[in-house]
């Protein structure tokens, strides 16, 4: 950024002086002049990146350490938000709620986006294209159409639930059907998108493999899961690292549907919701900081452990 | 020349990175429609209306009224010296989100802001609000009932608010329900209520009422009317609360309306969505508890159309001691100046001045929208004597809100409603659930805001 605004500000005294310009061709080497073009282009980029993420993310910390009550002033209280957002009940039932939700939800997307993918990369039929672009159509709708989609068709009055089951139909958003009526929303909206991943990683395997596996008197099956499974491994580690966080940070499809959920979905649902309530409901802006930081350190260890693991076992795979 | 391509190059992305940068920062500067600052007569634009004189000098408002186009259209005809710019950022709690965020930004604000009369503690302890009393509301004070001022006065003569609208609760009914379960006039105390509720269910008939979690404000003001007192503050001593949610009367309400719900007499949707409205049209509920703006609001959802129409009629509010009748309210709403407010003074002048002109107020009393506040029209015989047309040409001022209204003493709001509605909602949820009785409930409220309470730094008496 400071670059850019040099690289700026020289332009009068180019354009005023060749002289000046002859002077600085001779004190400054042509590498550092490169290194100065570098950091021009990466400007656009670097700009963004400090105002839209490191700045927000350093502004949550500060405001994190401090504590602001209706009736007192803002004060200092260091780490006192963090305490108590790690002892508070809300946020630790949130919390469990999620990684609950990501140990029921990933296992079942992954298991779905493969096999859908391995169909899809063994059939050749007029019928597979059609079929790869209905499975990843539901990803190009945007969450929050489909979460309101979802929440009609969920509706006890005019969903089609109502029509086949009557009066006595199964409400997927009450309190005890609400974690799976959230599940089937968001596998249906990114399993195709896991399934376009796995996808491509198949049709990057040289074909070569299949034609010596068959020689070697390998079946299909055998074909899929000892050869093609294992090579597209990467790309479902990518996939699980994907889901993992994202569920961690689940935010959209509950809050969308808090209206239609008759009281299901609680402001403490996910710790997101829980902490967009606290600053935009509650006015507790530093605590919402803390909880978000949280949610970030939450989210940084899962993370970790996960890759971790997938590391040291990475070997079976292969 | 492979030099001066490069030079040139990195020239047009130096100056692209400036100009994306001047882009955030113009981006950043502008609140989008909020208050303009600085300027002589700052041009408002992005407003939802038209300027009748634009060379005015303009103020910024929020307001959701149904009617509220016509209002400010009304307003600026009449106001060569000031024109509103005028914005619908949503209904109650969608709104509230956007003022508390503005305030916390200490910006975005509009001039003038609509709010319920129960939120007017929550930002006045905030310094949001702009203390009409000096910008000449005594001279509005006449206007209206000792209750209605109460409810947007603080301590010491400060006032916060200009009164609209009220909304007195009553009963209202289906005639047609009522009518084929032989229930020959309507249940004038809460015993005969939950007597009529178990007769209809009993011959297999409708849902007799409904108990909605989002709507914790009319639990509040059910559990008022049988003479709970949640809050007792006062702006004079900002600091201080008194919270009282398990008392005897705030248990008794819970617990009513939890074996209602037990025995399923009355149902658990949350009201406003299109489930229940579609519920209400269809037949599915005998009765609607609720304030006298709901007429206008489910007119405006499509009740009261095709198979639902000629249906409704209204009773007043049932009672628990019918010796001893008590009045409630739920909701309506006053306008407000924002500490943000470029000119106070004639941001005073919208506040006290919108929909107070006499052709807005019928408008919005004709179609039910409101319930004014503005004794000129209380009294008047036009109001008085108006044939409803959601009623079925009932009387309904008159015989019902008319005297609800004057009956009516005000309540004392505190500045936690909005974390308050949020744990009834909870609660009432839990009820609805059948996860906990009336009293577990009120228990787990009274603990939840004493904490709440004391971590804001409020000293809490109980």
């Amino acid at each position: 950024m400071a670059n850019a605004d040099a690289t700026l500000a020289r332009k009068p005294v180019r354009n005023s002086s060749d002289q000046a310009r002859e002077r600085r061709k001779k004190t400054k080497s042509r590498e550092q002049r490169r290194g100065r073009v570098g950091w021009a282009f990466i400007a656009p980029f670097a700009i963004v990146f400090l105002i839209f993420l490191i700045a927000p993310l350093a502004y949550a910390f500060y405001l994190s350490l401090f504590t602001k009550g209706l009736a007192t002033g803002s004060v200092f209280s260091g780490l006192e938000n963090y305490v108590t957002a790690f002892t508070d009940p809300v946020f630790l039932g949130g919390v469990w709620f999620v990684i609950h939700f990501a140990l029921v939800l990933i296992p079942v997307q992954m298991i779905i986006s493969l096999a859908v993918a391995l169909v899809l990369d063994a059939v050749v039929t007029q019928f597979t294209r059609f079929a790869r672009l209905m499975i990843f159509l539901p990803y190009a709708v945007p969450a929050v159409i489909g979460a309101l989609m979802w929440g009609f068709l969920y509706s006890p009055t005019f969903g089609p639930l109502q029509q086949i089951f009557g009066a006595g139909a199964p409400f997927p958003l009450s309190p005890d059907n609400v974690f799976y009526g959230l599940l089937n929303v968001v596998t249906w909206q990114w399993a195709g998108y896991y399934m376009i991943i796995i996808y491509a990683a198949l049709r990057g395997i040289d074909p070569t493999l299949y034609e010596a596996a068959k020689l070697d008197g390998a079946n299909s099956w055998q074909v899929a899961f000892r050869i093609k499974v294992p090579l597209v491994a990467s790309a479902l580690v990518l996939i699980l690292v994907f889901a993992l966080i994202g569920t961690l940070q689940f935010f959209t499809e509950p809050q969308i549907l808090t209206l239609v959920s008759n009281g299901s979905i609680t402001p403490g649902f996910t710790p997101n919701i829980y902490a967009f309530n606290q600053a935009f409901q509650y006015s507790n802006f530093n605590y919402a900081s803390a909880l978000s930081f949280s949610l970030g350190i939450v989210v940084f260890i899962a993370v970790y452990i996960f890759l971790f693991l997938t590391r040291k076992r990475g070997s079976f795979l292969s | 020349m492979k030099g001066n391509t490069v030079k040139k190059k990195a020239l047009v992305a130096a100056i692209s990175a400036i100009a994306l940068a001047g882009l955030l920062a113009a981006c950043s500067s502008n609140g989008g429609g909020g208050s303009a600052s600085g300027g002589t007569s700052p041009k408002l634009t992005g407003c939802s209306n038209k300027y009748v004189y634009p060379n005015a000098p303009q103020v910024s408002v929020w307001g959701w009224y149904p009617n509220m186009k016509l209002v400010v259209d009304n307003f600026n005809k009449l106001h060569k010296d000031v024109q509103i710019c005028w914005n619908n950022v949503g209904q109650g709690a969608a709104e509230y989100t956007k003022v508390q965020t503005g305030i916390s930004a200490k910006k975005g604000l509009p001039d003038v802001v609509m709010l319920e009369a129960d939120h007017l503690a929550t930002y006045e302890i905030q310094g949001a609000l702009v203390d009409l009393s000096k910008y000449g509301a005594d001279k509005v004070k006449s206007n209206f009932s000792a209750g209605a001022w109460n409810d947007v006065s603080g301590a010491n003569g400060t006032v916060y608010g200009a009164p609209i609208d009220g909304g007195p609760i009553a009963l209202i009914y289906r005639t047609d329900v009522f009518k084929k379960y032989g229930i020959t006039t309507p249940p004038t105390t809460w015993a005969e209520y939950a007597a009529d509720a178990a007769k209809v269910k009993a011959a297999g008939g409708p849902l007799f009422g409904d108990f909605g979690g989002n709507v914790p404000a009319l639990t509040m003001a059910l559990q008022i009317q049988k003479g709970a007192v949640p809050f007792t503050y006062s702006s004079a001593k900002p600091t201080n609360i008194k919270i009282d949610l398990d008392d005897q009367n705030s248990v008794d309400v819970l617990n009513y309306w939890a074996d209602l719900v037990k025995n399923k007499e009355v149902g658990t949707a949350d009201q406003f969505t299109t489930d229940y409205i579609s519920g209400v049209v269809g037949g599915k509920y005998a009765t609607y508890v609720s304030a006298a703006w709901a007429p206008g609001y489910l007119t405006g959802a499509g009740v009261g159309k095709g198979a639902s129409s000629g249906v409704w009629a209204v009773a007043p509010i049932p009672q628990w001691n019918s010796s001893d009748p008590v009045q409630t309210n739920w909701g309506g709403s006053a306008f407000s100046v924002t500490s943000q407010a470029t000119d106070k003074k004639l941001a005073a002048e919208v506040a006290l001045g919108i929909y107070a002109d006499p052709a807005s107020l019928k408008d919005g009393w004709t179609k039910q929208i409101i319930f004014p506040l503005n004794q000129s029209i209380l009294k008047s015989a036009a109001f008085a004597n108006n044939k409803s047309t959601f009623f079925s040409g009932q009387t309904a001022n008159k015989d019902v809100y008319i005297p609800a209204e004057n009956a009516y003493k005000g309540i004392n709001y505190s500045p936690l409603t909005v974390y308050y509605y949020a744990q009834l909602q909870a609660e009432s949820t839990k009820i609805n659930q059948g996860k906990e009785t009336g009293t577990q409930a009120a228990a787990n409220l009274q603990a939840n805001l004493t904490k709440y309470a004391k971590s804001q730094g409020f000293t809490v008496t109980q």
